[in-house]
């Protein structure tokens, strides 16, 4: 086990909902991601899993420092990322890259792939047109992309291909932490397994830690070593991903998980979860699950605590 | 290929009602004409679509499914694409001999297809209540406004949407994308159509919810007989709701059969590859298999297999002639120079 990197600790992100013809007044608040906690390991894979509007890529962004909290920390190398500025922002930037979910839009079609790949070296670090040049040519190799791939725009690549710059331009200031939004969800099967292991050995290289952020748990099941279920903002389940995926413990992961489809139809499972997700504008009170779990009680209506059930498991669940 | 026609007649045969496919593609050859040259996005299929039954469609993205699917019904863009040559024959009718006003007819009444993404098929200024008497009035043979209003209802109830005389008067953007699916799925089938061509219909929902929806539809042919063609990406979804499957690669099918027997004994190089890349729930694998390379351009396709330069057990006339279709077992099709050999079994 490695040294905490990164430690989230109570983290609250509430949206205000604007109503009226004008959109001024508040109607409610959307209670995105709603008091979670967990840590990344250094040189770990930590996975956030879940469906859409459970909070997952709203907690990527606090992380990124793209939305401010609105409760509770975020600390990198035990610095809180919220109060840091000038040198020391920069310092936080270098360390903490993303690559998201889709290459389409998240590569600028009028820069050349050098001009894409060394822009956060450039704006991050002081570096010399020569350093940036050689580190973009390095980036680019560790990828598995050839120097003559620079002087191309993005429209040229194909999507794993793309995928692969995205890294490379989030590789280049060399950070400890990278957050990977969906990283393979537009990518064809064939061309996701090449992405998925260059993931892998890139962390076996360079000691990398990742934030994946995904709602296939095949993925996550590839990549991470440790992972968190979250539902309606909450994480419901958090533990290994060997033990998650053999003994899950909350009745949502098990949904989840027999929701999975094998490829193979001998291991199809014939249970079918009911019911929607609640809207994290009007989430339940007590448990969120509650509204769709095959074993809820009268207790349900209380918000369970998360406790240990088992060696570094934990499960919010009234069951336990 | 008339010779593997001829053996899916001869295996119908023994079946005695069900030897009439309710759909008969044949040789269907649909061309884009670009800038950059003829692409050969559907290049030679054929398949047999029994009554009743759900036919799986499933290749990478690019690999022509979509453009199979937009030609059957005639809806390829026009005339940067033309159906050049082949039959689609429902019940024994060429869809392609006919005017373009019987051809709505046949799509009204005969042939509906969901959607990957419920907001393109649904009106967002119309409630779903008044989209779904439309279809009720127009193809559904309501006479008046109560008629279609009960059909409609009818409908929803049928799709298990909740409390469906209040869902009438919601707006799509009010919906869940699980919901509106339901409500796409609920028009498809109001008029009891032949055939349902549902393309990636559950690649916008949620894992539990497209398990649900996969449900849903299996009891909607239970009910009404109608056989679904699937058209999807996913190898999960096939095996979850698809009695037979065939696998697409650069505008051609590689491999055709039932489910089970192809996923159990896949005898394309591609079909095996793309089955052991998916990384898996059930298995420990530290470095997951991949396919090296890319697809081939469609306007620049190799005279022989085209999965040939990607193959690792390609031989010489792999690269020089395309292959014709082995028969693995009973309606079980490879085309493949090699299927025959299992030549991975020494690797």
């Amino acid at each position: 086990m490695g040294q905490p990197l990164m430690q989230v600790t109570d983290l609250k992100k509430h949206f205000p909902v604007k109503v009226g013809s004008a959109g001024l007044r508040t109607g409610g608040m959307v209670r995105a991601v709603d008091g979670i906690s967990f840590s990344v390991d250094e040189g770990r894979t930590l996975a956030l899993v879940g469906e859409s509007g459970c909070g997952k890529t709203t907690t990527a962004r606090v992380v990124l420092r793209l939305y401010t909290p609105t409760e509770g920390s975020v600390e990198l190398n035990g610095r809180d990322i919220n109060e840091l500025e000038g040198a020391d922002l920069r310092w936080f930037r270098a360390n903490v890259q993303a690559v998201f979910q889709d290459p389409w839009s998240s590569l600028s079609p009028r820069m050349r792939v050098s001009g894409i790949v060394s822009e956060p070296l450039v704006v991050n670090r002081s570096v010399t047109k020569n350093e940036s040049r050689q580190e973009m040519m390095a980036a680019l190799e560790r990828v598995g992309l050839k120097s003559w791939h620079s002087e191309l725009f993005p429209h040229e690549f194909s999507g794993g291909q793309r995928q692969r710059i995205a890294l490379a331009a989030a590789l280049i200031t060399n950070p400890k932490l990278v957050v990977l939004d969906e990283p393979v969800s537009a990518l064809d099967v064939s061309v996701q397994a090449q992405v998925l292991n260059l993931l892998q050995d890139i962390q076996d290289e360079l000691g990398t830690s990742y934030l994946l952020i995904s709602h296939d748990l095949a993925t996550v099941r590839q990549v991470a070593d440790r992972v968190a279920v979250m539902y309606v903002g909450q994480i419901v389940e958090e533990a290994d991903a060997g033990t998650l995926f053999a003994d899950p413990k909350h009745p949502y992961t098990q949904a989840l998980i027999d929701s999975a489809l094998p490829i193979h139809p001998s291991q199809r499972r014939d249970v079918v979860v009911t019911g929607e997700t609640p809207s994290p504008l009007d989430a339940p009170s007590g448990c969120p699950f509650k509204t769709r779990c095959p074993f809820v009680m009268e207790i349900c209506d209380v918000m369970p605590e998360s406790r240990p059930v088992g060696a570094g498991h934990f499960a919010a669940c009234h069951l336990y | 290929m008339s010779s593997d026609l001829d053996r899916g007649l001869d295996q119908g045969a023994d079946d005695a009602h069900a030897n009439t496919p309710v759909l008969r593609v044949v040789d269907l050859h649909t061309y884009l004409f670009t800038r950059w040259g003829t692409t050969r996005a559907v290049d030679g299929v054929s398949f047999d679509l029994q009554r009743g039954e759900t036919l799986g469609i499933v290749g990478e993205s690019g690999s022509g499914k979509s453009m199979l699917a937009l030609s059957l019904v005639r809806l390829t863009p026009e005339p940067a694409s033309k159906i050049l040559r082949g039959q689609v024959l429902l019940d024994g009718q060429n869809l392609l001999d006919m005017s373009e006003k019987e051809m709505r007819e046949v799509r009204g009444r005969d042939i509906s297809m969901i959607l990957q993404d419920p907001h393109q098929s649904l009106n967002p200024v119309f409630s779903v209540g008044n989209q779904l008497e439309e279809t009720m009035r127009i193809h559904g043979g309501a006479s008046n406004r109560a008629e279609a209003r009960r059909g409609a209802v009818e409908a929803l109830r049928q799709v298990h949407v909740p409390s469906p005389e209040q869902r009438m008067k919601s707006y799509p953007h009010e919906m869940s994308g699980g919901m509106k699916q339901r409500i796409v799925g609920a028009m498809a089938i109001a008029y009891r159509p032949k055939v349902l061509i549902a393309d990636e219909p559950t690649t916008a929902l949620d894992v539990t919810i497209q398990k649900q929806y996969l449900k849903l539809l299996k009891e909607l042919q239970a009910e009404t007989g109608v056989a679904i063609l699937l058209i999807t990406h996913d190898f999960g979804v096939v095996a979850e709701s698809c009695d037979r499957v065939a696998v697409m690669y650069a505008g051609r099918l590689v491999e055709q059969g039932p489910v089970e027997s192809v996923f159990d004994n896949p005898r394309h190089p591609y079909t095996r590859a793309l089955l052991s890349s998916r990384p898996r729930l059930d298995a420990d694998l530290r470095r997951l298999p991949f396919i090296d390379g890319q697809p081939p351009e469609l306007t620049d396709l190799p005279p022989g297999c085209r999965f040939a330069p990607r193959c690792g057990y390609a031989l010489e006339a792999c690269l020089e002639s395309y292959p014709g279709a082995v028969e693995i077992s009973r309606a079980h099709l490879a085309w493949c120079w090699r299927s025959e050999e299992e030549p991975w079994a020494n690797h």
